[in-house]
C-alpha cells in the first residue's frame, strides 16, 4: 500500500541519510588527501625502493 | 517501526516515533560543546609543539580527536542513561529523551571509538593513537563505569580524561610527550573540580536525586566551598607557572595574572557566600564563576596560542 503522506519520521530518515551520505563523501575525501599527502613527504619510501637501496 | 505502520490509525500518525533517529540526534550524541573544548585545546597542543605538522595531517589529527572525544561522549550517554533521565540538565538527551536506543549509542560509540583511534595511528604516530585509546578508556571505564558513581572525588580523578586532548595534539606533532604537554594537562586537569563543583552547587537537586556523590552531597555545601578555594589556588599557581615554560611567555603571564587574579576572586566569593544569600539571589555568584571558568580555561589556551603565533615575528615566547 503506498504511503500517501509525508511523515514526520520520513525526515528523520531523510536527514540521517543525507548526513550518513556527507560523512562518507567528507571520509572518502579525507583519506584521499591525508594519501597524497604521505606520498608527497620527503621522507616516503616505496617497500620496493628500501629493498634495492 | 514499519512505514505500513504510519498509516495505522490506532498508532497514531502524527505522534514522534520512538526509535527512529535523525541526524541531529546521532550528533547530539557526541557532546558536540564538550567538543569544542577538546578541537581548542587539542589544537594549541599541535601547533604549540617544536617543529612543523603538514596542514592536511593536523587537520586529521584535531578531527579524529574530536571524534574520538565525540565518541567517549556517545559511550557515556549510552551507560549514564538513567541518571541522565533523572537530572534535569540532562533529561533532553537522545537516550533518555527515547529518540536512540542504549544499544544504538552503544554501538555508534564504540565504533567511533576505534575508528578515531586507528584512523589517528594511520595520520600521524602511535604515542599519539595510544594517547586517545587510553582517554577514552579512562573516560568510559575509570570515570563514568567506576568513579563517577562511588567517590566524591569522581570529578578530581576523572578530570584527567577532559585534560587529555592538548597531550595528544602535541603528540600527534612530535610523537611524544614533554614537560609543557604535561603543563597544559595538568591546567585543564585542576581546572575541572572548580569548574564541576561550581555547577553543583546551583543544581543541587540534581545530583542529589540521580543519587550521584558529589561533594555537594557527601560533605555538604560548606565543605565544597572550601574545596573550591583550594582547587583555584592550586590552578592558580599551576597557570602561572606555564608561563614559564617553553610554551609560555610575556603575554601569556599578563594575561594570566589578569585571569587568575579575577578567578581567585571569583573562588574568595564563593567560599565566604552565605547558603541563605546564595539561595536567595538563585546562586548569582556560583552561576558567575562557572560562565567565568570557561572563559579561563579558553583564555590561557588561547594565550599559548597567540605565543606561538608571534613567534615568527621575535614577539612571542622567552
Amino acid at each position: 500500500m503506498p504511503l500517501s503522506r509525508q511523515h514526520e519520521m520520513h525526515n528523520r530518515r531523510l536527514s540521517r541519510n543525507i548526513g550518513l551520505g556527507i560523512a562518507l563523501a567528507a571520509f572518502v575525501a579525507l583519506v584521499f588527501g591525508l594519501t597524497m599527502v604521505k606520498v608527497s613527504t620527503d621522507d616516503f619510501t616505496t617497500p620496493l625502493a628500501s629493498e634495492v637501496n | 517501526m514499519s512505514d505500513a505502520s504510519l498509516n495505522n490509525p490506532a498508532l497514531g500518525a502524527t505522534a514522534v516515533q520512538p526509535y527512529d533517529a535523525g541526524f541531529g540526534d546521532y550528533f547530539a550524541l557526541l557532546k558536540p560543546r564538550v567538543m569544542v573544548l577538546v578541537v581548542f585545546t587539542a589544537l594549541i597542543g599541535l601547533i604549540a609543539a617544536p617543529g612543523s605538522v603538514h596542514p592536511m595531517i593536523g587537520f586529521c589529527a584535531i578531527l579524529f580527536i574530536a571524534v574520538g572525544g565525540g565518541a567517549s561522549g556517545a559511550l557515556n550517554m549510552w551507560w549514564d542513561a538513567d541518571i541522565d533521565a533523572v537530572m534535569k540538565r540532562t533529561r533532553s538527551r537522545p537516550v533518555p529523551g527515547g529518540r536512540v536506543t542504549p544499544q544504538e549509542a552503544f554501538g555508534f560509540g564504540i565504533t567511533l571509538a576505534a575508528f578515531s583511534v586507528v584512523m589517528l595511528a594511520l595520520a600521524t604516530n602511535f604515542v599519539a593513537a595510544g594517547l586517545l585509546a587510553f582517554t577514552i578508556f579512562f573516560y568510559i571505564v575509570i570515570y563514568t563505569m567506576w568513579l563517577k558513581r562511588w567517590t566524591p572525588q569522581n570529578i578530581v580523578i576523572g578530570g584527567a580524561a577532559g585534560a587529555f586532548p592538548p597531550m595528544i595534539g602535541w603528540a600527534a606533532a612530535t610523537g611524544s610527550i614533554s614537560i609543557e604537554s604535561v603543563l597544559m594537562f595538568a591546567l585543564t586537569f585542576m581546572w575541572t573540580p572548580p569548574h564541576f563543583w561550581a555547577l553543583a552547587l546551583f543544581t543541587r537537586q540534581d545530583y542529589d536525586n540521580a543519587e550521584v556523590p558529589m561533594l555537594t552531597v557527601t560533605h555538604g555545601r560548606r565543605s565544597t566551598r572550601a574545596h573550591i578555594l583550594v582547587y583555584t589556588l592550586l590552578l592558580a599557581a599551576l597557570a602561572l607557572a606555564l608561563g614559564f615554560s617553553s610554551v609560555g611567555g610575556p603575554i601569556y603571564l599578563v594575561g594570566a595574572l589578569l585571569l587568575n587574579a579575577q578567578f581567585v576572586k571569583g573562588a574568595i566569593d564563593i567560599w565566604r557566600r552565605d547558603e541563605e544569600i546564595a539561595e536567595s539571589d538563585y546562586f548569582a555568584v556560583e552561576r558567575k564563576f562557572f560562565k567565568a571558568s570557561l572563559t579561563y580555561l579558553f583564555a590561557h589556551f588561547g594565550l599559548i596560542g597567540v605565543e606561538v603565533m608571534l613567534s615568527p615575528f621575535g614577539l612571542g615566547g622567552w
